[in-house]
């Protein structure tokens, strides 16, 4: 059971990890993040099975890291639309020495 | 005098009131009107020069060691106090860094137009940074004065300078932190060491000087104690920051630069690189390379001072030279040759100070400092010529005035252990008459040409109660030296003394014998503590 | 200045009974004899900064008021004309009080008056004391007796010029220093007015500062005495080193443990003769002096004549004790004295400023007065140092006041000649009789002609000259024949140079104009009145030193002169342990003359030829057709261009020290500061910048290659996990 769990958690994290890097919109990208952190979170409620419930209240943590971050990366990513009148993260390059 | 300063307990407050009222002062400086505050900040600068004068009745001049102490504990858990006290090295600093802080703040009333209240608050910070480097006791305590003049010395080059203040900001900040920064991990070392062997965390210069430190630590951490002081100082070739600074500081800035600031280089000399590596500060190549370094200075920076076409830079260079005078007084190694450093130190600060005022005055009227663009001024301002020339005299050591008496005994010091050092330091004293006799030439005499040197005015009120008090004790200092002499006379044979009590290890590093660890000491045990004190005596011994 | 006026110290060289002998004497106020000269340049000085502020005003307003015009008289002379020359003339007093009362004291132990301590390390004292002894005493009256003179003087020859009050403040102030100098009791104390005479010679040669040449000469003197002052400075560094101490007293009092001709007091010696070669313009640091000349002339008179240039001899004779354990040294101080003597003497043959030609005249003199005291006979040097006082201030006052006549004389017509050119002048006799008298005086007394003030003092160092070389043991015996005989050449040119300038100044056509001639007019009183006074002592200076061998005979007047050789015995109490030094290594001088003959006749011969040199010198010179400056078209060639040139030695060290200084300052500033040290600075933060430019490539602003990077990094660094 937990060997399916914990492949299934990685397939999803690895799609996550190549969304990020392969595409351009910051929506899809911040999507994708959200797609690791809840392979991560299926793989906390995996092992809770072996180890405990610790497992379980870690992901509930993760959730709240991961909303407030989802409200402030969506602000921020409304603001730059709001500039730029796109997501397409390769037009912002201001941090560019 | 004395009667009365008892009866309000003076001694027991006047240090902490020397740090403080200039930082309570920069509250009183923000908090008032813009048009006040030079008024304000000048008058809080007289009460806290008035409350120094005390200190001149207060000390006790029979005594050696430190004295008018005390301490409150501030980081107790790294053995971090805040201790203060003075002795006859630190007297007449304090009274110098008081006096000349409120000089260069009169001197400043036209010079500075914009952000007076930043600037003035500045100018009490400096102060309080200053009068807390030559009073604290406590080297972690010193070193946080040390750095703090970086501060406001930082802003008022950078806002209130000229063209090239940027640059000669970050030029000063940088090259006077690098030297500091090595110095800081020297401290920390003596720190560990005397934690590990005194048994008990501590910062106080008092038991740092109690840990013993084979010859090889001493050699290493006199370089770094060493290195931080020449920068500030500054020693040949650590000096090119400061004509660029100087240049670039307005006038109140170099005055306090030049009267103070330099002297916490030599000040760190006498207080903390002969008492604490008595070793290493005899040993003869150390010796001989900071004279050398001293002699050089002398005569090099006086030949660059006399063809630089920029008066503030010429007087710029000529502190390096005369600062070269200090160095070679104080690693003599004699009595005559520290007391001589510490004439020139309270001298040079006179001097400088005053002809650093002076060029300032000029600038005000004339928006240039090229000499050969003035001629002839001595004609429409006779008042303002003679205490320039009054003052170049001064600096350029004539009998009579202050300059000599620091030189000579500097230079008769240097003669009784390195003659031949001595002898080109010598040379000095003609390349000081060859910068400074044509620059007052061109400025003041010769042919009043142009018109705007036509319309330059006299000293003004202002400007004569600010050269009235500086001339005065130029002269003053130059006939009658003695009363500073007594009072700094058994401080000076303390440092000697103990240096000379390490000699025994001095021999031996000059027959080559090599320098071998300290024997290991057992805090727990009194009896290896008491060994140490002598183990680097001991050193030679081996 | 706490100056508590403590009571006097005897302090005795030869115990006890020395210290009762001495208390015979007591000091008449001798602080107040240097205390006056400062308390008159305070109050001039305040008077002349008051002034100052006045006439800047005026400057500003445009009314262009040139220093030394005469056409400005500020109201501001009265206050200034009583207290310059007042505080002079009550120092003097005060001196010939004291004088009067060393006179009958048989003084034995110099007289020291103690007043506060100067500096006092807890290794090193120096008191601010003075000491009273028979030199210092001779070099009090004839610094406060000429200056003086020369201060009257001055109230008519400076009565037109603007800055009057500045004028007696600096004059005044010269001679507080000189007085310090000459009474300090220590080596430290006489550096004070060493440095200060010369600060003061600064500021008088460049009195007219608005000329940039006069500002220069100023400068040059200060900075060539300044190379001077490092060899006094250097000396009493050693004596410190030997003796613990720099105070008269103690020194000679343990001198004589020194190794006779060791290294130690001979490089002592050697340094402090460096200092007087530069104070009193010997060579090679003589170039300071004729520059000197473009101060106003009384100035020239008290500094560059009388008094400061004759310090260096005042220093040796003062080291006599030093010197004479120093052989090697004496023999350099007599060689460059008497080197000096001749060379300068050579270059006043051809020199046409009047005041050029006193210049050389002088340095020539301070030659015959260092090879006086290079061959021991210090009383000599001290003696012609008296006289040369007396007829060379003369000889300048008298200057001074046919330059003031010419002055006048341009001055009326707007001309612009050179007032001080003797070409422009002749004839001037008609004119200035008292001015023609008292300088032809003058000029028989520096010639060396019997009876006059000269003829005794220069003979005298000649006679001790050819003496010390005959002496049992003399080191160097051959060089000192060498030395009496240029001595003796040097004195004839010195009658033929004098005698030249005579009669160019006051004989023959007059040549200063037709229109300019008519206001051509003898000095007032206050300016011949000190001439008269000072021809008096030209004439009869030299009579108190009559030496015994010749007092009986013609030279002496038969014997009616109440006593020989005075100034010998006077000094006696400060020579005799230097004579007593020689005598044990040198023994018995050969007290008579080189080729026997008797010293009367000698006497005879010498003061014979140096007549028969002014009586050619007259036939000469009197015979040349000289041509007014603006006539004169004839370039001097030959050896009378070098003379001319005064040898090229100013062109030799412009060329050969100062210019190589001035190139090695910009080589300094330019190169090794701005370029090497700095640039050194610059390239540490520029090492820097370059390697935070280089990894701030990485800093792409690309979201995704920060993503990618960071997703590698992930890997590596769990891939080295794994393994």
């Amino acid at each position: 059971m937990i060997t399916e769990a914990l492949m299934l958690s990685a397939i999803l994290f690895v799609i996550g990890t190549f969304g990020v890097l392969v595409r351009r919109n910051a929506i899809i990208m911040f999507l994708c993040i959200e797609l690791q952190l809840n392979a991560v979170n299926l793989s906390f409620v995996a092992f809770s099975r072996m180890f405990g419930i610790e497992g379980q209240i870690f992901v509930f943590f993760v959730m709240t890291v991961a909303a407030a971050e989802a409200a402030v990366g969506l602000a921020i990513i409304i603001s730059i639309f709001r500039h730029y009148e796109t997501v397409n993260v390769d037009s912002f390059n201001l941090l560019k020495w | 005098m004395s009667a009365l300063l008892e009866s309000i307990g003076y001694s027991d407050w006047a240090l902490h009131a020397l740090v403080w009222l200039p930082v309570l002062g920069i509250g009183l400086v923000l908090w008032v009107e813009e048009a006040q505050a030079k008024t304000v900040a000048f008058w809080w600068s007289m009460v806290v020069l008035a409350l120094s004068l005390g200190l001149w009745w207060a000390f006790d001049p029979t005594q050696g060691g430190m004295q008018m102490q005390s301490t409150a504990p501030w980081i107790p858990g790294w053995g971090v106090s805040y201790s203060l006290g003075i002795d006859g090295i630190s007297l007449f600093m304090v009274m110098l860094s008081t006096f000349s802080t409120s000089m260069a703040i009169l001197g400043s009333f036209n010079y500075i137009q914009s952000r007076q209240r930043a600037f003035y608050a500045l100018m009490l910070l400096l102060e309080a940074a200053v009068v807390g480097v030559f009073v604290a006791t406590d080297v972690f305590l010193f070193y946080v004065f040390f750095e703090l003049t970086l501060v406001p010395m930082y802003f008022i080059v950078g806002v209130w300078g000229g063209e090239r203040r940027i640059y000669a900001a970050i030029k000063f900040f940088l090259y006077t932190a690098f030297g500091s920064l090595l110095m800081l991990v020297a401290i920390l070392y003596l720190f560990w060491k005397a934690k590990t062997l005194l048994g008990f965390p501590t910062f106080a210069y008092a038991d740092l000087l109690q840990v013993p430190l084979s010859g090889t630590e001493q050699l290493w951490l006199f370089s770094a104690f060493a290195l931080a002081f020449s920068v500030k100082v500054p020693v040949f070739p650590l000096h090119t920051w400061l004509p660029d600074a100087h240049v670039e500081a307005p006038t109140p800035g170099s005055v306090i630069l030049a009267a103070v600031l330099l002297k916490m280089g030599t000040y760190g000399f006498l207080r903390f690189l002969l008492p604490l590596f008595p070793v290493a500060a005899q040993h003869p190549t150390v010796v001989t390379t900071m004279l050398v370094l001293g002699v050089i200075g002398i005569l090099y920076t006086a030949w660059v001072a006399a063809v630089q076409p920029d008066a503030k830079k010429l007087v710029a260079y000529t502190s390096v030279a005369h600062m070269g005078f200090v160095v070679l007084g104080v690693f003599a190694l004699t009595v005559n040759g520290l007391q001589g450093g510490l004439i020139v130190m309270i001298s040079h600060g006179i001097s400088t100070g005053a002809l650093f005022l002076l060029l300032g005055m000029l600038y005000e009227r004339r928006h240039t400092r090229t000499i050969a663009e003035f001629g002839g001024i001595a004609r429409v301002a006779p008042w303002f010529a003679t205490a320039f020339v009054i003052t170049a005299l001064a600096s350029i050591g004539l009998p009579g005035t202050s300059g000599f008496v620091g030189e000579f005994l500097a230079l008769l010091g240097t003669f009784e252990t390195h003659p031949t050092i001595a002898f080109l330091a010598t040379l000095g004293v003609i390349f000081a008459a060859y910068y400074m006799l044509p620059m007052v030439q061109t400025v003041f005499f010769n042919k009043l040409e142009t018109d705007e040197n036509r319309k330059i005015e006299d000293l003004n009120g202002r400007e004569m109660a600010i050269m009235a008090p500086l001339c005065a004790l130029m002269i003053l200092i130059g006939w009658n030296p003695t009363p500073l002499l007594e009072r700094m006379e058994p401080s000076v044979r303390a440092v000697i003394e103990r240096v000379e009590a390490a000699g025994v290890a001095d021999a031996a590093i000059e027959s080559g014998v090599r320098f071998v660890e300290a024997p290991p000491i057992d805090p727990e045990d009194p009896a290896t503590l008491a060994e140490a004190d002598v183990a680097s005596a001991a050193d030679a011994d081996e | 200045m706490s100056a508590v006026i403590a009571p006097v110290i005897a302090l005795a060289q030869g115990g006890g009974q020395a210290a009762a002998e001495a208390a015979h004497f007591e000091p008449f106020l001798p602080g107040l004899v240097v205390l006056l000269p400062l308390l008159g340049f305070v109050l001039n000085g305040i008077l002349a900064l008051r002034h100052g502020r006045d006439s800047a005003a005026a400057v500003r307003r445009g009314e262009e008021l040139d220093l030394g015009d005469r056409a400005s008289r500020p109201a501001t002379h009265t206050l200034p004309t009583w207290i310059g020359p007042g505080v002079l003339g009550a120092a003097f007093v005060i001196t010939l009080v004291n004088f009067a009362r060393m006179f009958g004291a048989d003084l034995e132990a110099p007289v020291i008056v103690h007043y506060w301590t100067w500096i006092a390390t807890g290794t090193f004292t120096v008191e601010a004391a003075l000491q009273l002894d028979q030199l210092s005493m001779i070099m009090m009256m004839v610094v406060t007796g000429v200056g003086f003179l020369i201060h009257v003087f001055s109230v008519g020859y400076m009565r037109d010029d603007a800055g009057y009050p500045r004028y007696f403040a600096y004059l005044n102030l010269f001679v507080f220093f000189m007085l310090v100098l000459v009474m300090g009791s220590s080596y430290a104390l006489m550096f004070v007015g060493w440095e200060g005479v010369g600060l003061c010679s600064y500021l008088l040669i460049g009195y007219w500062f608005s000329d940039r040449e006069k500002s220069d000469a100023g400068k040059k003197a200060f900075i060539v005495n300044r190379i001077g002052d490092v060899g006094f400075l250097i000396a009493m560094f050693l004596l410190f080193r030997a003796f613990g101490t720099v105070d008269f007293v103690p020194v000679f009092a343990e001198a004589e443990t020194l190794v006779y001709a060791g290294g130690l007091v001979t490089a002592i010696t050697l340094f402090f003769f460096l200092g007087a070669v530069g104070k009193s313009a010997q060579i090679p640091l003589h170039i300071w002096l004729p520059d000197a000349m473009a101060g106003p002339t009384p100035v020239s008179a008290l500094i560059h004549a009388a008094t400061m240039v004759t310090a260096g001899v005042y220093l040796v004779a003062r080291s006599s004790v030093l010197f004479a354990l120093a052989p090697l040294s004496s023999a350099v101080v007599a060689g460059i004295g008497v080197l000096t003597a001749l060379f300068a003497a050579t270059i006043a043959l051809k020199q046409n400023d009047i005041k050029k030609v006193l210049a050389y005249s002088t340095v020539s003199q301070l030659g015959y007065m260092f090879v006086g005291v290079g061959v021991g006979a210090y009383a000599a040097g001290v003696f012609h140092l008296m006289t040369h006082a007396f007829f060379k201030a003369l000889l300048f006052l008298g200057s001074g006041a046919v330059i003031h006549a010419m002055h006048d004389a341009y001055h009326s017509t707007h001309s612009h000649e050179d007032a001080q050119d003797m070409r422009n002048m002749g004839g001037l006799k008609t004119y200035m009789p008292i001015t023609w008298a008292t300088m032809w005086i003058a000029t028989l007394a520096i010639s060396g002609i019997w009876p006059f003030a000269g003829f005794f003092s220069k003979d005298e160092i000649i006679w001790q000259t050819a003496a010390f070389g005959g002496a049992e043991n003399a080191p160097y015996a051959a060089l000192y024949s060498v030395y009496w005989i240029v001595a003796l050449a040097a004195a004839m040119l010195t009658a033929f140079y004098m005698t030249r300038m005579m009669v160019m100044t006051f004989h023959g056509e007059n040549r200063t104009g037709a229109e300019e001639s008519k206001h051509l007019h003898e000095a007032p009183a206050v300016m011949w009145v000190p001439l008269a006074v000072l021809a008096v002592l030209s004439v009869f200076g030299g009579w108190i030193n009559v030496p015994e061998a010749i007092q009986t005979s013609w030279v002496g007047l038969f014997g009616a002169l109440p006593t020989g050789e005075w100034l010998h015995h006077w000094l006696e109490p400060l020579t005799a342990q230097a004579h007593h030094i020689q005598e044990a290594n040198l023994g018995e001088l050969a007290h008579s003359a080189p080729f026997g003959g008797g010293e009367v006749l000698w006497a005879t011969i010498s003061t014979a030829a140096a007549a028969v040199v002014v009586f050619l010198s007259i036939r000469f010179v009197g015979g040349q057709k000289t041509v007014p400056v603006a006539q004169d078209e004839t370039a001097p060639s030959g050896f009378g261009a070098v003379l001319l040139n005064k040898y090229y030695v100013d062109e030799f060290y412009d060329r050969f020290v100062v210019q190589p200084i001035v190139r090695a300052s910009r080589f300094c500033w330019k190169t090794i500061d701005s370029l090497v040290i700095d640039g050194a600075v610059n390239a540490v933060g520029l090492v820097a910048k370059a390697f935070g430019w280089g990894v701030s490539m990485f800093q792409t602003g690309s979201v995704n290659t920060y993503a990618f990077i960071l997703t590698v990094g992930v890997l590596v660094i769990l891939g080295v996990a794994v393994l």
